[in-house]
């Protein structure tokens, strides 16, 4: 199993008194789509943020392309390199311009030169198709923009994995199509993905394997169409007969 | 034409209420200004008191009169939204237009008409006014201090050429703006100590050696606040960052270090730093009393750059640091590029507040001795040839200080306005 890239074994989370995440086990294999859903509060965030070690795993192991996430800084900072990440929020930085925002960590982190980190912000702005916008603003653009603009802010780095974070829950529903669309040309592309995400009709299209989370638990882990064919657990009936 | 009540003005016959009520308001401006101009008392027959408020009382009448909603005419409408709205509101409007009117002529008499500004001793000033004269002869030493005159050429081209460099901030292209911050905190200070250690200082390159108790005035002031805001600045962010550091001792000591500077008052530190601290050196460890004297300022005032900063940097969304974190980007990396440059400008208008205050603070540097501007006004009004013109020396410090704190506060308005970009 070498193209296992993604390996969490029983890992356990607590944020004070409250167990977030309860014994979770998940392996990811290499250009593998995992949708993640389930109510909220259910640990679905926590639970990719911990990929890249935004939040930290009290119990047991992460290990992200053969490194095990462990206190080690330039470790870690290595893994985030590596894998591209995509907020709900956007998380545009403000003060710099769109193209900007894709150069800056290629230029600083991996020493890029900078002519050629533009020549490749430019192409990852294309495949979103907002190659127009480069010059401008977050502050200027619509959220749906914004949104594909962060994907390819994520994609400069030339990350393995990427992890999407609720990328449309923020957007007015005439934008979520714009967004969803550019996921589905990554997707096809052989990215590696993990999503979380409410919008099942993208969940039918591109994943390989749904997961269900519900209190810190996986409870539910098939592939797609059996996921939504025949749901074996209750919990998971009742949240996609409230969803579908 | 319908009938005309004068308790109740209404738009029917709005020309008749608005000739008469401006009219009144007229006379009441004008028996003011009669009075106050001219010492002219045109309601003198009037009973002493009558006379007194007449003008108040015609003045109420004329603007309730005027006071008509939807006029149609735009003026008056704006008039009576913002300032007739009742005749609370009239009576305070022509208070104010009376103080006015009232305060021109003595103020006026005092600044020039009844000032003198010629001669050279105090006997010139003959006038009821100010004696500028006094100004003038002291002007010298209230800008440069003990700074022999000769040599203050020196002080001039250092200062022009400070303020020109200071002004590159207004010029970057695009691509060298991220170096602007670099600029400002290291480059900066470092050419205008070179400047000013090696030009007003002296003592090389064939300059004569001008020792630092002979600085004063003005330009004392200028090099005080000068230094101690560059150098407030940097300490300040970084007691800023570790504050907010997740390493505990650094966390502590920046705790600590900014609760004690922010604790103690300014005139204490400056004394310690003269008398105290002199003591705990090396015998033979000699360190200028200016130098000590600015560094104790900027380490007080960094100690609130340094929550005004924390400020800023707690008013940045979670998800700014997660995203630059998310890219691989380190604790440094993620600071300069993504989270200083936010906080920052955020907090532009609270680091200005601090600086003003800052630069306003600077005369109490006298407890140590050092004279600068008010230290010198404080000197010469001691000088037995030109006692009792205290008033005219603190008139001209606060002008000094007005242009100063002015100028600065417009610049840091313009910097705000420049990188101000939308969330």
């Amino acid at each position: 199993m070498s193209d296992k890239i993604i390996e969490m074994k029983n890992v356990n989370k607590w944020f004070g008194d409250f167990q977030v995440l309860k014994d979770v086990n998940l392996d990811v294999n290499q250009k593998q789509k995992i949708v993640v859903c389930g109510p909220s509060g259910s640990g679905k965030s926590t639970l990719i943020r911990c990929i890249n070690r935004l939040e930290e795993h009290q119990k047991g192991s992460i290990i992200v392309d053969g490194n095990e996430l462990t206190e080690d800084t330039k470790n870690i900072e290595k893994i985030r390199a590596e894998v591209g990440m995509v907020f709900q929020q956007f998380n545009l930085f403000p003060h710099l311009s769109i193209l900007d925002n894709c150069t800056l960590a290629p230029i600083w982190v991996k020493k890029m030169p900078k002519k050629q980190a533009e020549e490749l912000a430019m192409n990852e702005l294309k495949k979103v198709q907002i190659v127009d916008q480069a010059k401008k603003f977050p502050g200027q653009l619509s959220g749906g923009q914004q949104q594909r603009s962060a994907i390819a802010r994520a994609l400069c780095m030339e990350p393995k994995i990427m992890l999407f974070d609720e990328p449309t829950s923020a957007l007015d529903p005439e934008m979520i199509k714009e967004v969803l669309d550019a996921m589905v040309s990554l997707a096809k592309g052989g990215m590696t993905m993990i999503v979380v995400t409410h919008e099942m009709g993208f969940a039918k299209e591109v994943a390989d394997e749904v997961i269900f989370m519900d209190e810190g638990m996986i409870v539910e882990k098939q592939p797609t169409k059996q996921f939504f064919a025949n749901p074996k657990n209750d919990r998971t009936k009742l949240f996609l007969s409230q969803i579908l | 034409m319908s009938k005309i009540n004068f308790l109740k003005p209404d738009k029917q016959n709005l020309s008749t209420y608005l000739y008469t009520g401006s009219f009144l308001f007229f006379i009441a401006v004008f028996d003011v200004f009669l009075s106050s101009f001219f010492k002219i008392n045109i309601t003198s027959f009037l009973p002493n008191f009558v006379s007194f408020l007449l003008p108040l009382i015609l003045g109420i009448i004329g603007l309730h009169l005027v006071r008509i909603e939807f006029s149609g005419i735009k003026n008056l409408d704006l008039l009576n939204k913002n300032i007739n709205t009742s005749t609370f509101n009239a009576v305070l409007t022509l208070l104010i237009i009376f103080i006015i009117i009232k305060s021109i002529p003595p103020i006026m008499s005092w600044f020039i008409l009844d000032a003198n500004i010629a001669g050279d001793t105090k006997e010139a000033c003959t006038g009821s006014g100010a004696c500028w004269t006094y100004i003038k002869i002291w002007l010298r030493r209230f800008v440069y201090g003990m700074y022999p005159n000769d040599l203050q050429w020196r002080i001039n081209i250092s200062f022009i050429l400070l303020i020109a460099l200071a002004f590159v901030g207004y010029f970057p292209s695009e691509k060298l703006r991220k170096f602007l911050t670099l600029y400002y905190v290291v480059i900066y200070p470092i050419i205008a100590f070179v400047l000013i250690y090696y030009l007003i200082s002296g003592g090389a390159f064939g300059l004569e050696w001008v020792e630092t108790g002979a600085w004063g005035g003005l330009s004392l002031t200028f090099i005080v606040s000068f230094f101690c805001l560059i150098f407030c600045f940097p300490v300040g962010m970084f007691l800023a960052l570790g504050r907010r550091s997740e390493l505990p001792t650094l966390r502590y000591i920046s705790v600590g270090f900014i609760e004690f500077w922010r604790g103690v008052p300014l005139i204490t530190v400056l004394f310690m730093s003269s008398v105290m601290f002199p003591m705990f050196l090396p015998e033979d460890f000699f360190m200028d009393k200016l130098v000590r004297v600015i560094i104790a300022i900027s380490l007080f005032e960094a100690a609130y750059v340094a929550e005004v900063i924390r400020g800023g940097l707690q008013a940045l969304p979670r998800g700014q640091y997660d995203a630059a974190k998310s890219l691989g980007m380190g604790y440094w990396k993620m600071h300069i590029f993504v989270i200083l440059p936010q906080a920052l400008k955020l907090v532009i208008p609270g680091i200005a507040n601090t600086f003003l205050a800052l630069v306003k603070d600077t005369p109490l540097i006298f407890v140590v001795g050092l004279l600068e501007i008010v230290g010198m006004l404080n000197l010469a009004k001691t000088n037995p040839k030109w006692l009792g013109f205290a008033m005219e020396g603190y008139v001209f410090a606060a002008i000094i200080f007005w242009i100063i704190c002015y100028a600065m506060s417009r610049y840091s308005y313009n910097l705000e306005i420049k990188y101000k970009t939308e969330r």
